[in-house]
């Protein structure tokens, strides 16, 4: 569902969606998920830090439902070395290509936040 | 029906009555004839691999049945404890149990020992004496200690001076000695040669007790004896060393005799390479080490004690169908750590799922972050991605790598701030645990 209503490009509905199914549903990913997806077998490892989903809130900031022109600029200016005062994201932006940056913003865009 | 004690009626119904059904069914169908949904996986060990793995299991196919089996009711993390032996944090703040898991994700977990797996029959025995069959099966069983390997270092040893290198008892006993060290003894730590679990570990351990000594009890010593002539973040640690607490802590190098041959834990001493006698207040041993049996026990591990696997999917070389991940794997250059535990076993689900699904493996990466806490306020990493290529594991070239040496105050205080962040983060997505509950 999260794709289709993607492809329609209709983002801040994807979001209410989303947001209604958290209410019902245990989690938002339910179903079997699209095996192929790269962007979501690359994020799995943000999870260790930024919680399940990147939803998890404390000083590490989440990721969920941020904007995806945010999470994008953000990934790009770490793996360039111009984000002031990053730690660790530098080293770990640098380990994954332009193309994976771009899936991973949009796919954690498409997150409900917390 | 004999009950089980903290297994319910209908898990004990299923682990007993069905399970001969379901190794029957197992045996009578091919997988292709199964579909997703009636595929069983059984996951052993709930620590930072398989609790994880279980849980993104049912992520990905919630009709898979997937059964935890760990012992511990509740889990204390290794990642930490050097915290708690610092004072920084109770013993408690390190436990996680398995209620999201059940509640919300719908894993079975089951609170007995994995015995022995019979590969034929695609059995597992527990300590109860009951079996699981399952389609496959995933082991993440951490490391065991190769007890007598170092002269004099067997299990009644560490009794006397612990390892401290499995969360629980021994964490405990080492802080009691800790307390009861008088001012101006000497706390040794002996250091193994790789591979073993937590590269950083033994040296955040002594910036920890280094901090508590300098606290409470000024006048004592910190000697760290290794069995290696360098170690992870070495530089940033040595550093964070002088900085913090001078010269308190004295590292001996393999090269100028830091190899220790032999403990006598009764006297509290140790002998190295060259025949040097160092005597402790406090004894800490970190031995060799390898898979947890369980592994030995499945035919997964070959003569070097570890377990090889295949880079893309973390399915054994030996027994197809048992995935393995997490410290028992050869993974080089993937360090020992709960967070490569946890994202093994995120790509490992999927690659499962997929399986079971008649699909190909995705293509994996896999990162890394270790923090280290030297002083409070004080905190350094080290960083990596991890993908395959040309069929082998390597860290993606030019990315990860360590704290900038030389950083000002505050980029230390950040890392130090971000440690517990990470600490809550991972625990939010290995058990479920959510921050200050």
């Amino acid at each position: 569902m999260k794709q289709i209503l993607l492809t329609a490009g209709v983002l801040a509905v994807a979001a209410l969606f989303a947001g209604v199914l958290v209410q019902s549903a245990p989690e938002p990913e339910s179903g079997e998920v699209v095996l192929a997806d790269r962007a979501a077998v690359i994020a799995q490892s943000c999870a260790a830090c930024h919680g399940t989903e990147g939803r998890l809130v404390t000083a590490i900031p989440p990721i969920a439902g941020r904007p995806e022109a945010v999470l994008h600029a953000q990934l790009v200016a770490f793996k360039k070395d111009q984000m002031p005062g990053a730690t660790v994201m530098p080293r770990l932006a640098k380990g994954f290509t332009d193309e994976e940056l771009a899936a991973l913003a949009r796919y954690f865009s498409e997150l409900p936040p917390e | 029906m004999k009950a089980i004690p903290g297994i319910s009626r209908r898990e004990a119904l299923r682990l007993l009555g069905v399970v001969g059904a379901g190794s029957l069914l197992g045996a009578a169908l091919p997988l292709k004839a199964r579909s997703l949904g009636s595929a069983r996986v059984v996951v052993v060990g709930g620590g930072f691999g398989g609790a994880t793995a279980a849980k993104y299991l049912k992520r990905f196919a919630p009709s898979l049945d997937v059964t935890l089996v760990e012992p511990q009711r509740r889990f204390y993390t290794c990642p930490f404890t050097n915290l708690y032996l610092g004072g920084l944090r109770d013993f408690e703040s390190l436990g996680h149990d398995y209620r999201q898991l059940t509640d919300h994700y719908g894993v079975t977990v089951v609170h007995e020992r994995a015995e022995a797996v019979d590969t034929e029959r695609k059995e597992i025995r527990l300590s109860g004496g009951a079996a699981l069959s399952w389609d496959r099966l995933v082991l993440s069983p951490g490391i065991d200690f190769r007890w007598g390997e170092l002269e004099g270092y067997d299990e009644a040893a560490a009794v006397k001076a612990p390892h401290a290198w499995k969360a629980g008892p021994q964490t405990m006993l080492l802080r009691r000695q800790l307390e009861a060290m008088p001012d101006g003894g000497t706390f040794i730590l002996v250091a193994p040669d790789n591979p073993f679990r937590c590269p950083p570990g033994p040296y955040e351990r002594v910036s920890m007790i280094a901090h508590y000594l300098r606290t409470e009890k000024p006048r004592s010593k910190i000697l760290l004896l290794d069995a290696k002539d360098s170690f992870s973040k070495q530089g940033l640690f040595m550093e964070g060393w002088k900085e913090n607490y001078g010269d308190l802590i004295e590292w001996v190098p393999r090269s100028s005799d830091g190899r220790v041959l032999r403990v006598d834990a009764g006297r509290l001493e140790v002998e190295t390479e060259f025949g040097e006698i160092h005597r402790a207040d406090v004894l800490n041993v970190v031995p060799p080490q390898k898979a947890g049996f369980i592994a030995e026990r499945a035919g997964v591990a070959d003569e070097t004690g570890w377990v090889p696997v295949n880079p893309k999917t973390f399915e054994s070389t030996r027994v197809p169908g048992i995935y393995v991940i997490g410290d028992a794997t050869q993974a080089a250059p993937m360090p020992k750590s709960g967070f490569v535990a946890n994202t093994q076993a995120k790509i490992t689900a999927r690659a499962i799922a997929a399986d079971l699904a008649g699909k190909a493996p995705p293509d994996p990466k896999w990162a890394n972050t270790c923090y280290s806490l030297i002083a409070p306020g004080w905190g350094i990493t080290v960083a990596g991605v991890y993908d395959v290529h040309d069929g082998n594991l390597r860290e993606v070239p030019d990315s990860g790598g360590v704290s900038p040496l030389g950083a000002d105050r505050s980029f230390r205080a950040r890392e130090a701030t971000y440690a517990e962040a990470w600490y809550a983060g991972i625990a939010h997505d290995t058990w479920g645990t959510r921050p200050g509950a």
